[in-house]
């Protein structure tokens, strides 16, 4: 009878999975778990040390010793990416991370060929279209960061003008105070990111305008460097940064200039002239994977967490930010994590004079591939709603790319 | 006595031939010298036991089924690669362009792969694949060639620029051909499909259910043939003459500049082969890393084998083995991935150095009298 009985429910629990069209994996012990994670570079490089650190946190979370946690380095954005998860596959990895956009295609491959390992893979955008139970994307809210870093820039620059700092060669013709902005490569994510600073900044200084250079590089110290000084030979009064090293903090310390970094704080490098730096926290999306798969839940296809969930944050103040810099951060921080403010509302920013009502027309189907990004009420762009991969991509009026490189 | 004070404490002097058991200790004895070198070098930087080590080097090369493929894999490849290069490098014509040669011929299978992939039929597909791939290979090697023979350039300034230009055009194409605007990556091609990959589904589950068995055996085949091409032809022997004197050759009647156009065509061509294993057989992509600088080790396999395709397959094993073993036991011992070529080099060193004390001895002075060591 007692079969018959463990028969009838697994019957009932194989027709509910049928039903849900989502089979969750069985619990594992936290003691057999083995997680594996894939790195585009080292601990030499902020990108992937902040992912470590993420790792760790999850690693003490779950209490996992060493060797449950197989990590490989500097795996490029090509076919070893393949060689590097089928191996941790093979070595008994029951979730496996890869952490840099290239790697997505690889990882689904792996993922089609082990369907009993679950596979997470950070800033990519095809989980979802891949119809792969196993594979999913994460990312984190960084524009609310940015936002927020933003913000901390705004409140130097408008104490910089009321003290009548600012000369002639800070500013354009129309009178606009201008910054600068140096950037990897002319795609979504740092798009999404300079826009969300910019925005920021404008929250409380109207009158600014920002010129964006590309090195083409995610991590090329003396390139971003020469980037941040031809920019500040420019007039630029404040410069702001996406890229990987802190070449930008080095040029701004010693060209007395503003600078608000990214991933690491960079108070060291320009103590006098960094501000902060918006940053991610990974450790609350791998502590959240890895428990899904002890659990034996399923993990979301798209995950994508900002502050409310400590997954973006702001580092350490600088020393010269000024006054009630702090008071205002909590302000901010307070108002996006109860939702009443929207780092993309449409009422800020226009494109080519208009403002934005819908990113599904034909002429942005190149672009958005017909999805609509714009609330249905119109009042903002639901950036990284749809997916977890920042999708924003208008250059908005008042930044200006002097060169793109892809 | 002025002749004694000019001579000096080490000379250098030519053997003139080592027993072939003693050539063997030798070698063996440079391996087991190198794996010791490196054992300390790894034991002064992870405090590990060295026989965990090198458990974990032979692990990470054969250890399991999917690795030991891998290995294979690796291994046709940079043999294909040294093969290609061989007939070049016996002629005397130093051809250091193959990484450029296989990536032009990736990029054409690559193309086929592209614009093709799902409206022509598989077997069209491939020998569209194979021919163009064997043509870019073989247009990239005969460039250099013409050059030489006509003109007398430089033909490993020329072969080394050459790879330069195919390195930016990989780099032009995954710009145009990237998988998202502004990534510059290609992505897997024909992911969903599959179409224009060399599957091995339909042979019968002898080698597990992912394996390279059909790139495998190509290149074991492509090793025989060229053992009886450069043995046994009339064109092996050309080209044999011309690499020892290309004097010698005109007064026998060999047309030098023909031999030197036909055998850099031959090395093209077979290196853009390579190509189209590399992209349609194992990687199914194509970036700037798909050679990943197997055009320059194949130099030191054809060498090192002085140019007999069956030691190649040795040569070549012994160094993706090593160098796929030195990964895992970076991954493993949590160093840095410059660690495995820390190893890979030493290895090389002793490898060479012992070539160098098989074929040279020095002489030592010692009261006027002479000693060999």
């Amino acid at each position: 009878m007692k079969v018959l009985k463990n028969a009838a429910a697994v019957a009932a629990a194989l027709a509910l999975c049928a039903a849900m069209g989502v089979c969750a994996a069985e619990p594992v012990d936290p003691a057999d778990l083995k997680v594996g994670v894939i790195y585009v570079g080292d601990d030499n490089e902020g990108y992937s040390l902040s992912h470590m650190k993420g790792v760790d946190g999850m690693q003490e979370a779950l209490g996992l010793s060493d060797d449950q946690v197989i990590e490989k380095f500097n795996i490029p954005e090509d076919e070893s990416c393949y060689d590097a998860a089928v191996d941790l596959a093979e070595q008994g990895c029951q979730l496996i991370f890869a952490t840099s956009f290239g790697h997505e295609d690889y990882l689904i491959q792996v993922a089609s060929e082990y369907p009993d390992v679950q596979f997470c893979h950070a800033t990519g955008y095809q989980a979802a279209s891949s119809e792969l139970e196993n594979m999913h994307n994460y990312f984190t809210s960084i524009y609310e960061a940015r936002y927020v870093s933003g913000v901390v820039a705004g409140m130097k620059l408008a104490e910089q003008i009321a003290a009548g700092v600012p000369t002639d060669a800070n500013y354009d013709a129309d009178g606009n105070l201008k910054i600068g902005y140096v950037g990897a490569y002319s795609y979504a994510e740092v798009i999404s990111g300079y826009t969300s600073f910019f925005l920021g900044i404008r929250s409380v200084v109207p009158n600014v305008v920002m010129e964006v250079k590309y090195t083409g590089s995610w991590a090329d110290q003396a390139l971003e460097k020469e980037t941040a000084e031809a920019l500040i030979a420019d007039g630029c009064f404040l410069v702001g940064q996406h890229a990987d090293t802190t070449g930008a903090a080095a040029a701004c310390e010693a060209g007395k200039t503003w600078h608000v970094g990214y991933n690491v704080g960079m108070l060291d490098v320009a103590p006098n002239y960094d501000l902060t730096s918006s940053t991610n926290n990974w450790a609350p999306y791998y502590t959240y994977a890895a428990e899904c798969v002890v659990a034996g839940e399923p993990i979301d296809v798209d995950w994508c967490k900002g502050h409310s969930e400590g997954a973006v944050a702001i580092t350490d103040l600088g020393q010269s930010v000024a006054e009630g810099t702090a008071e205002k951060v909590e302000e901010t921080w307070a108002a996006i994590d109860d939702g009443s403010l929207h780092v993309f509302d449409t009422s800020t920013w226009t494109v080519g004079g208009e403002t934005i009502t819908t990113t599904a027309s034909d002429d942005l189907a190149d672009v958005f591939y017909g999805v609509e990004h714009i609330s249905e009420d119109g009042s903002y762009f639901m950036e990284s709603a749809v997916g977890s991969a920042p999708a924003f991509s208008f250059v908005i009026d008042g930044i200006t790319e002097l060169n793109q490189v892809y | 006595m002025p002749n004694r004070t000019k001579e000096p404490f080490i000379r250098i002097i030519k053997r003139d031939s080592m027993p072939f058991a003693k050539r063997v200790l030798v070698r063996v004895l440079a391996i087991l010298a190198s794996l010791l070198v490196s054992a300390v070098f790894i034991f002064i930087i992870t405090r590990s036991n060295p026989a965990d080590v090198y458990r974990s080097l032979v692990d990470g090369a054969i250890g399991t089924g999917r690795r030991t493929w891998n290995t294979l894999r690796d291994t046709s490849i940079l043999l294909a690669t040294a093969l290609a290069i061989t007939p070049a490098f016996k002629m005397r014509f130093w051809n250091i362009g193959a990484e450029g040669q296989i990536l032009v011929g990736g990029i054409a299978t690559a193309a086929i792969m592209r614009y093709w992939g799902n409206s022509v039929h598989p077997l069209v597909m491939f020998a569209a694949m194979v021919i163009v791939s064997v043509l870019a290979g073989l247009v990239w090697g005969i460039i250099p060639a013409f050059f030489k023979a006509h003109w007398n350039t430089n033909e490993t300034l020329f072969t080394l620029m050459m790879n330069y230009i195919a390195i930016q055009l990989t780099a032009f194409f995954s710009i145009v051909w990237e998988a998202k605007k502004g990534s510059g990556t290609i992505g897997t091609i024909n992911q969903k499909t599959q179409a224009g990959w060399i599957s091995t589904g339909f042979l019968p589950d002898i080698f597990g259910k992912f394996n390279y068995s059909i790139n495998v055996i190509i290149i074991l085949a492509l090793t025989i043939a060229m053992f009886i091409y450069l043995t046994y032809t009339k064109h092996g022997y050309e080209i044999s003459v011309v690499g020892q004197s290309e004097n010698t050759a005109r007064y026998a009647g060999i047309h030098v500049k023909t031999v030197i156009l036909r055998t850099m065509a031959l090395s093209g061509a077979i290196c853009g082969f390579t190509g189209f294993l590399l992209v349609s057989g194992s990687s199914h992509t194509i970036s700037t890393n798909t050679a990943g600088g197997r055009g320059f080790t194949a130099i030191i396999v054809s060498w090192l084998a002085k140019f007999n395709p069956f030691i190649m397959i040795l040569i070549s094993f012994f160094l993706v083995f090593m160098g796929n073993g030195a990964t895992q036991i970076a991954s493993e011992f949590q160093l840095n991935e410059s660690a495995s070529e820390v190893i890979t080099g030493i290895i090389l060193f002793f490898i060479l150095g012992s070539e160098f004390f098989i074929n040279f001895k020095p002489v030592f002075r010692r009261n006027g009298k002479e000693s060999a060591a």
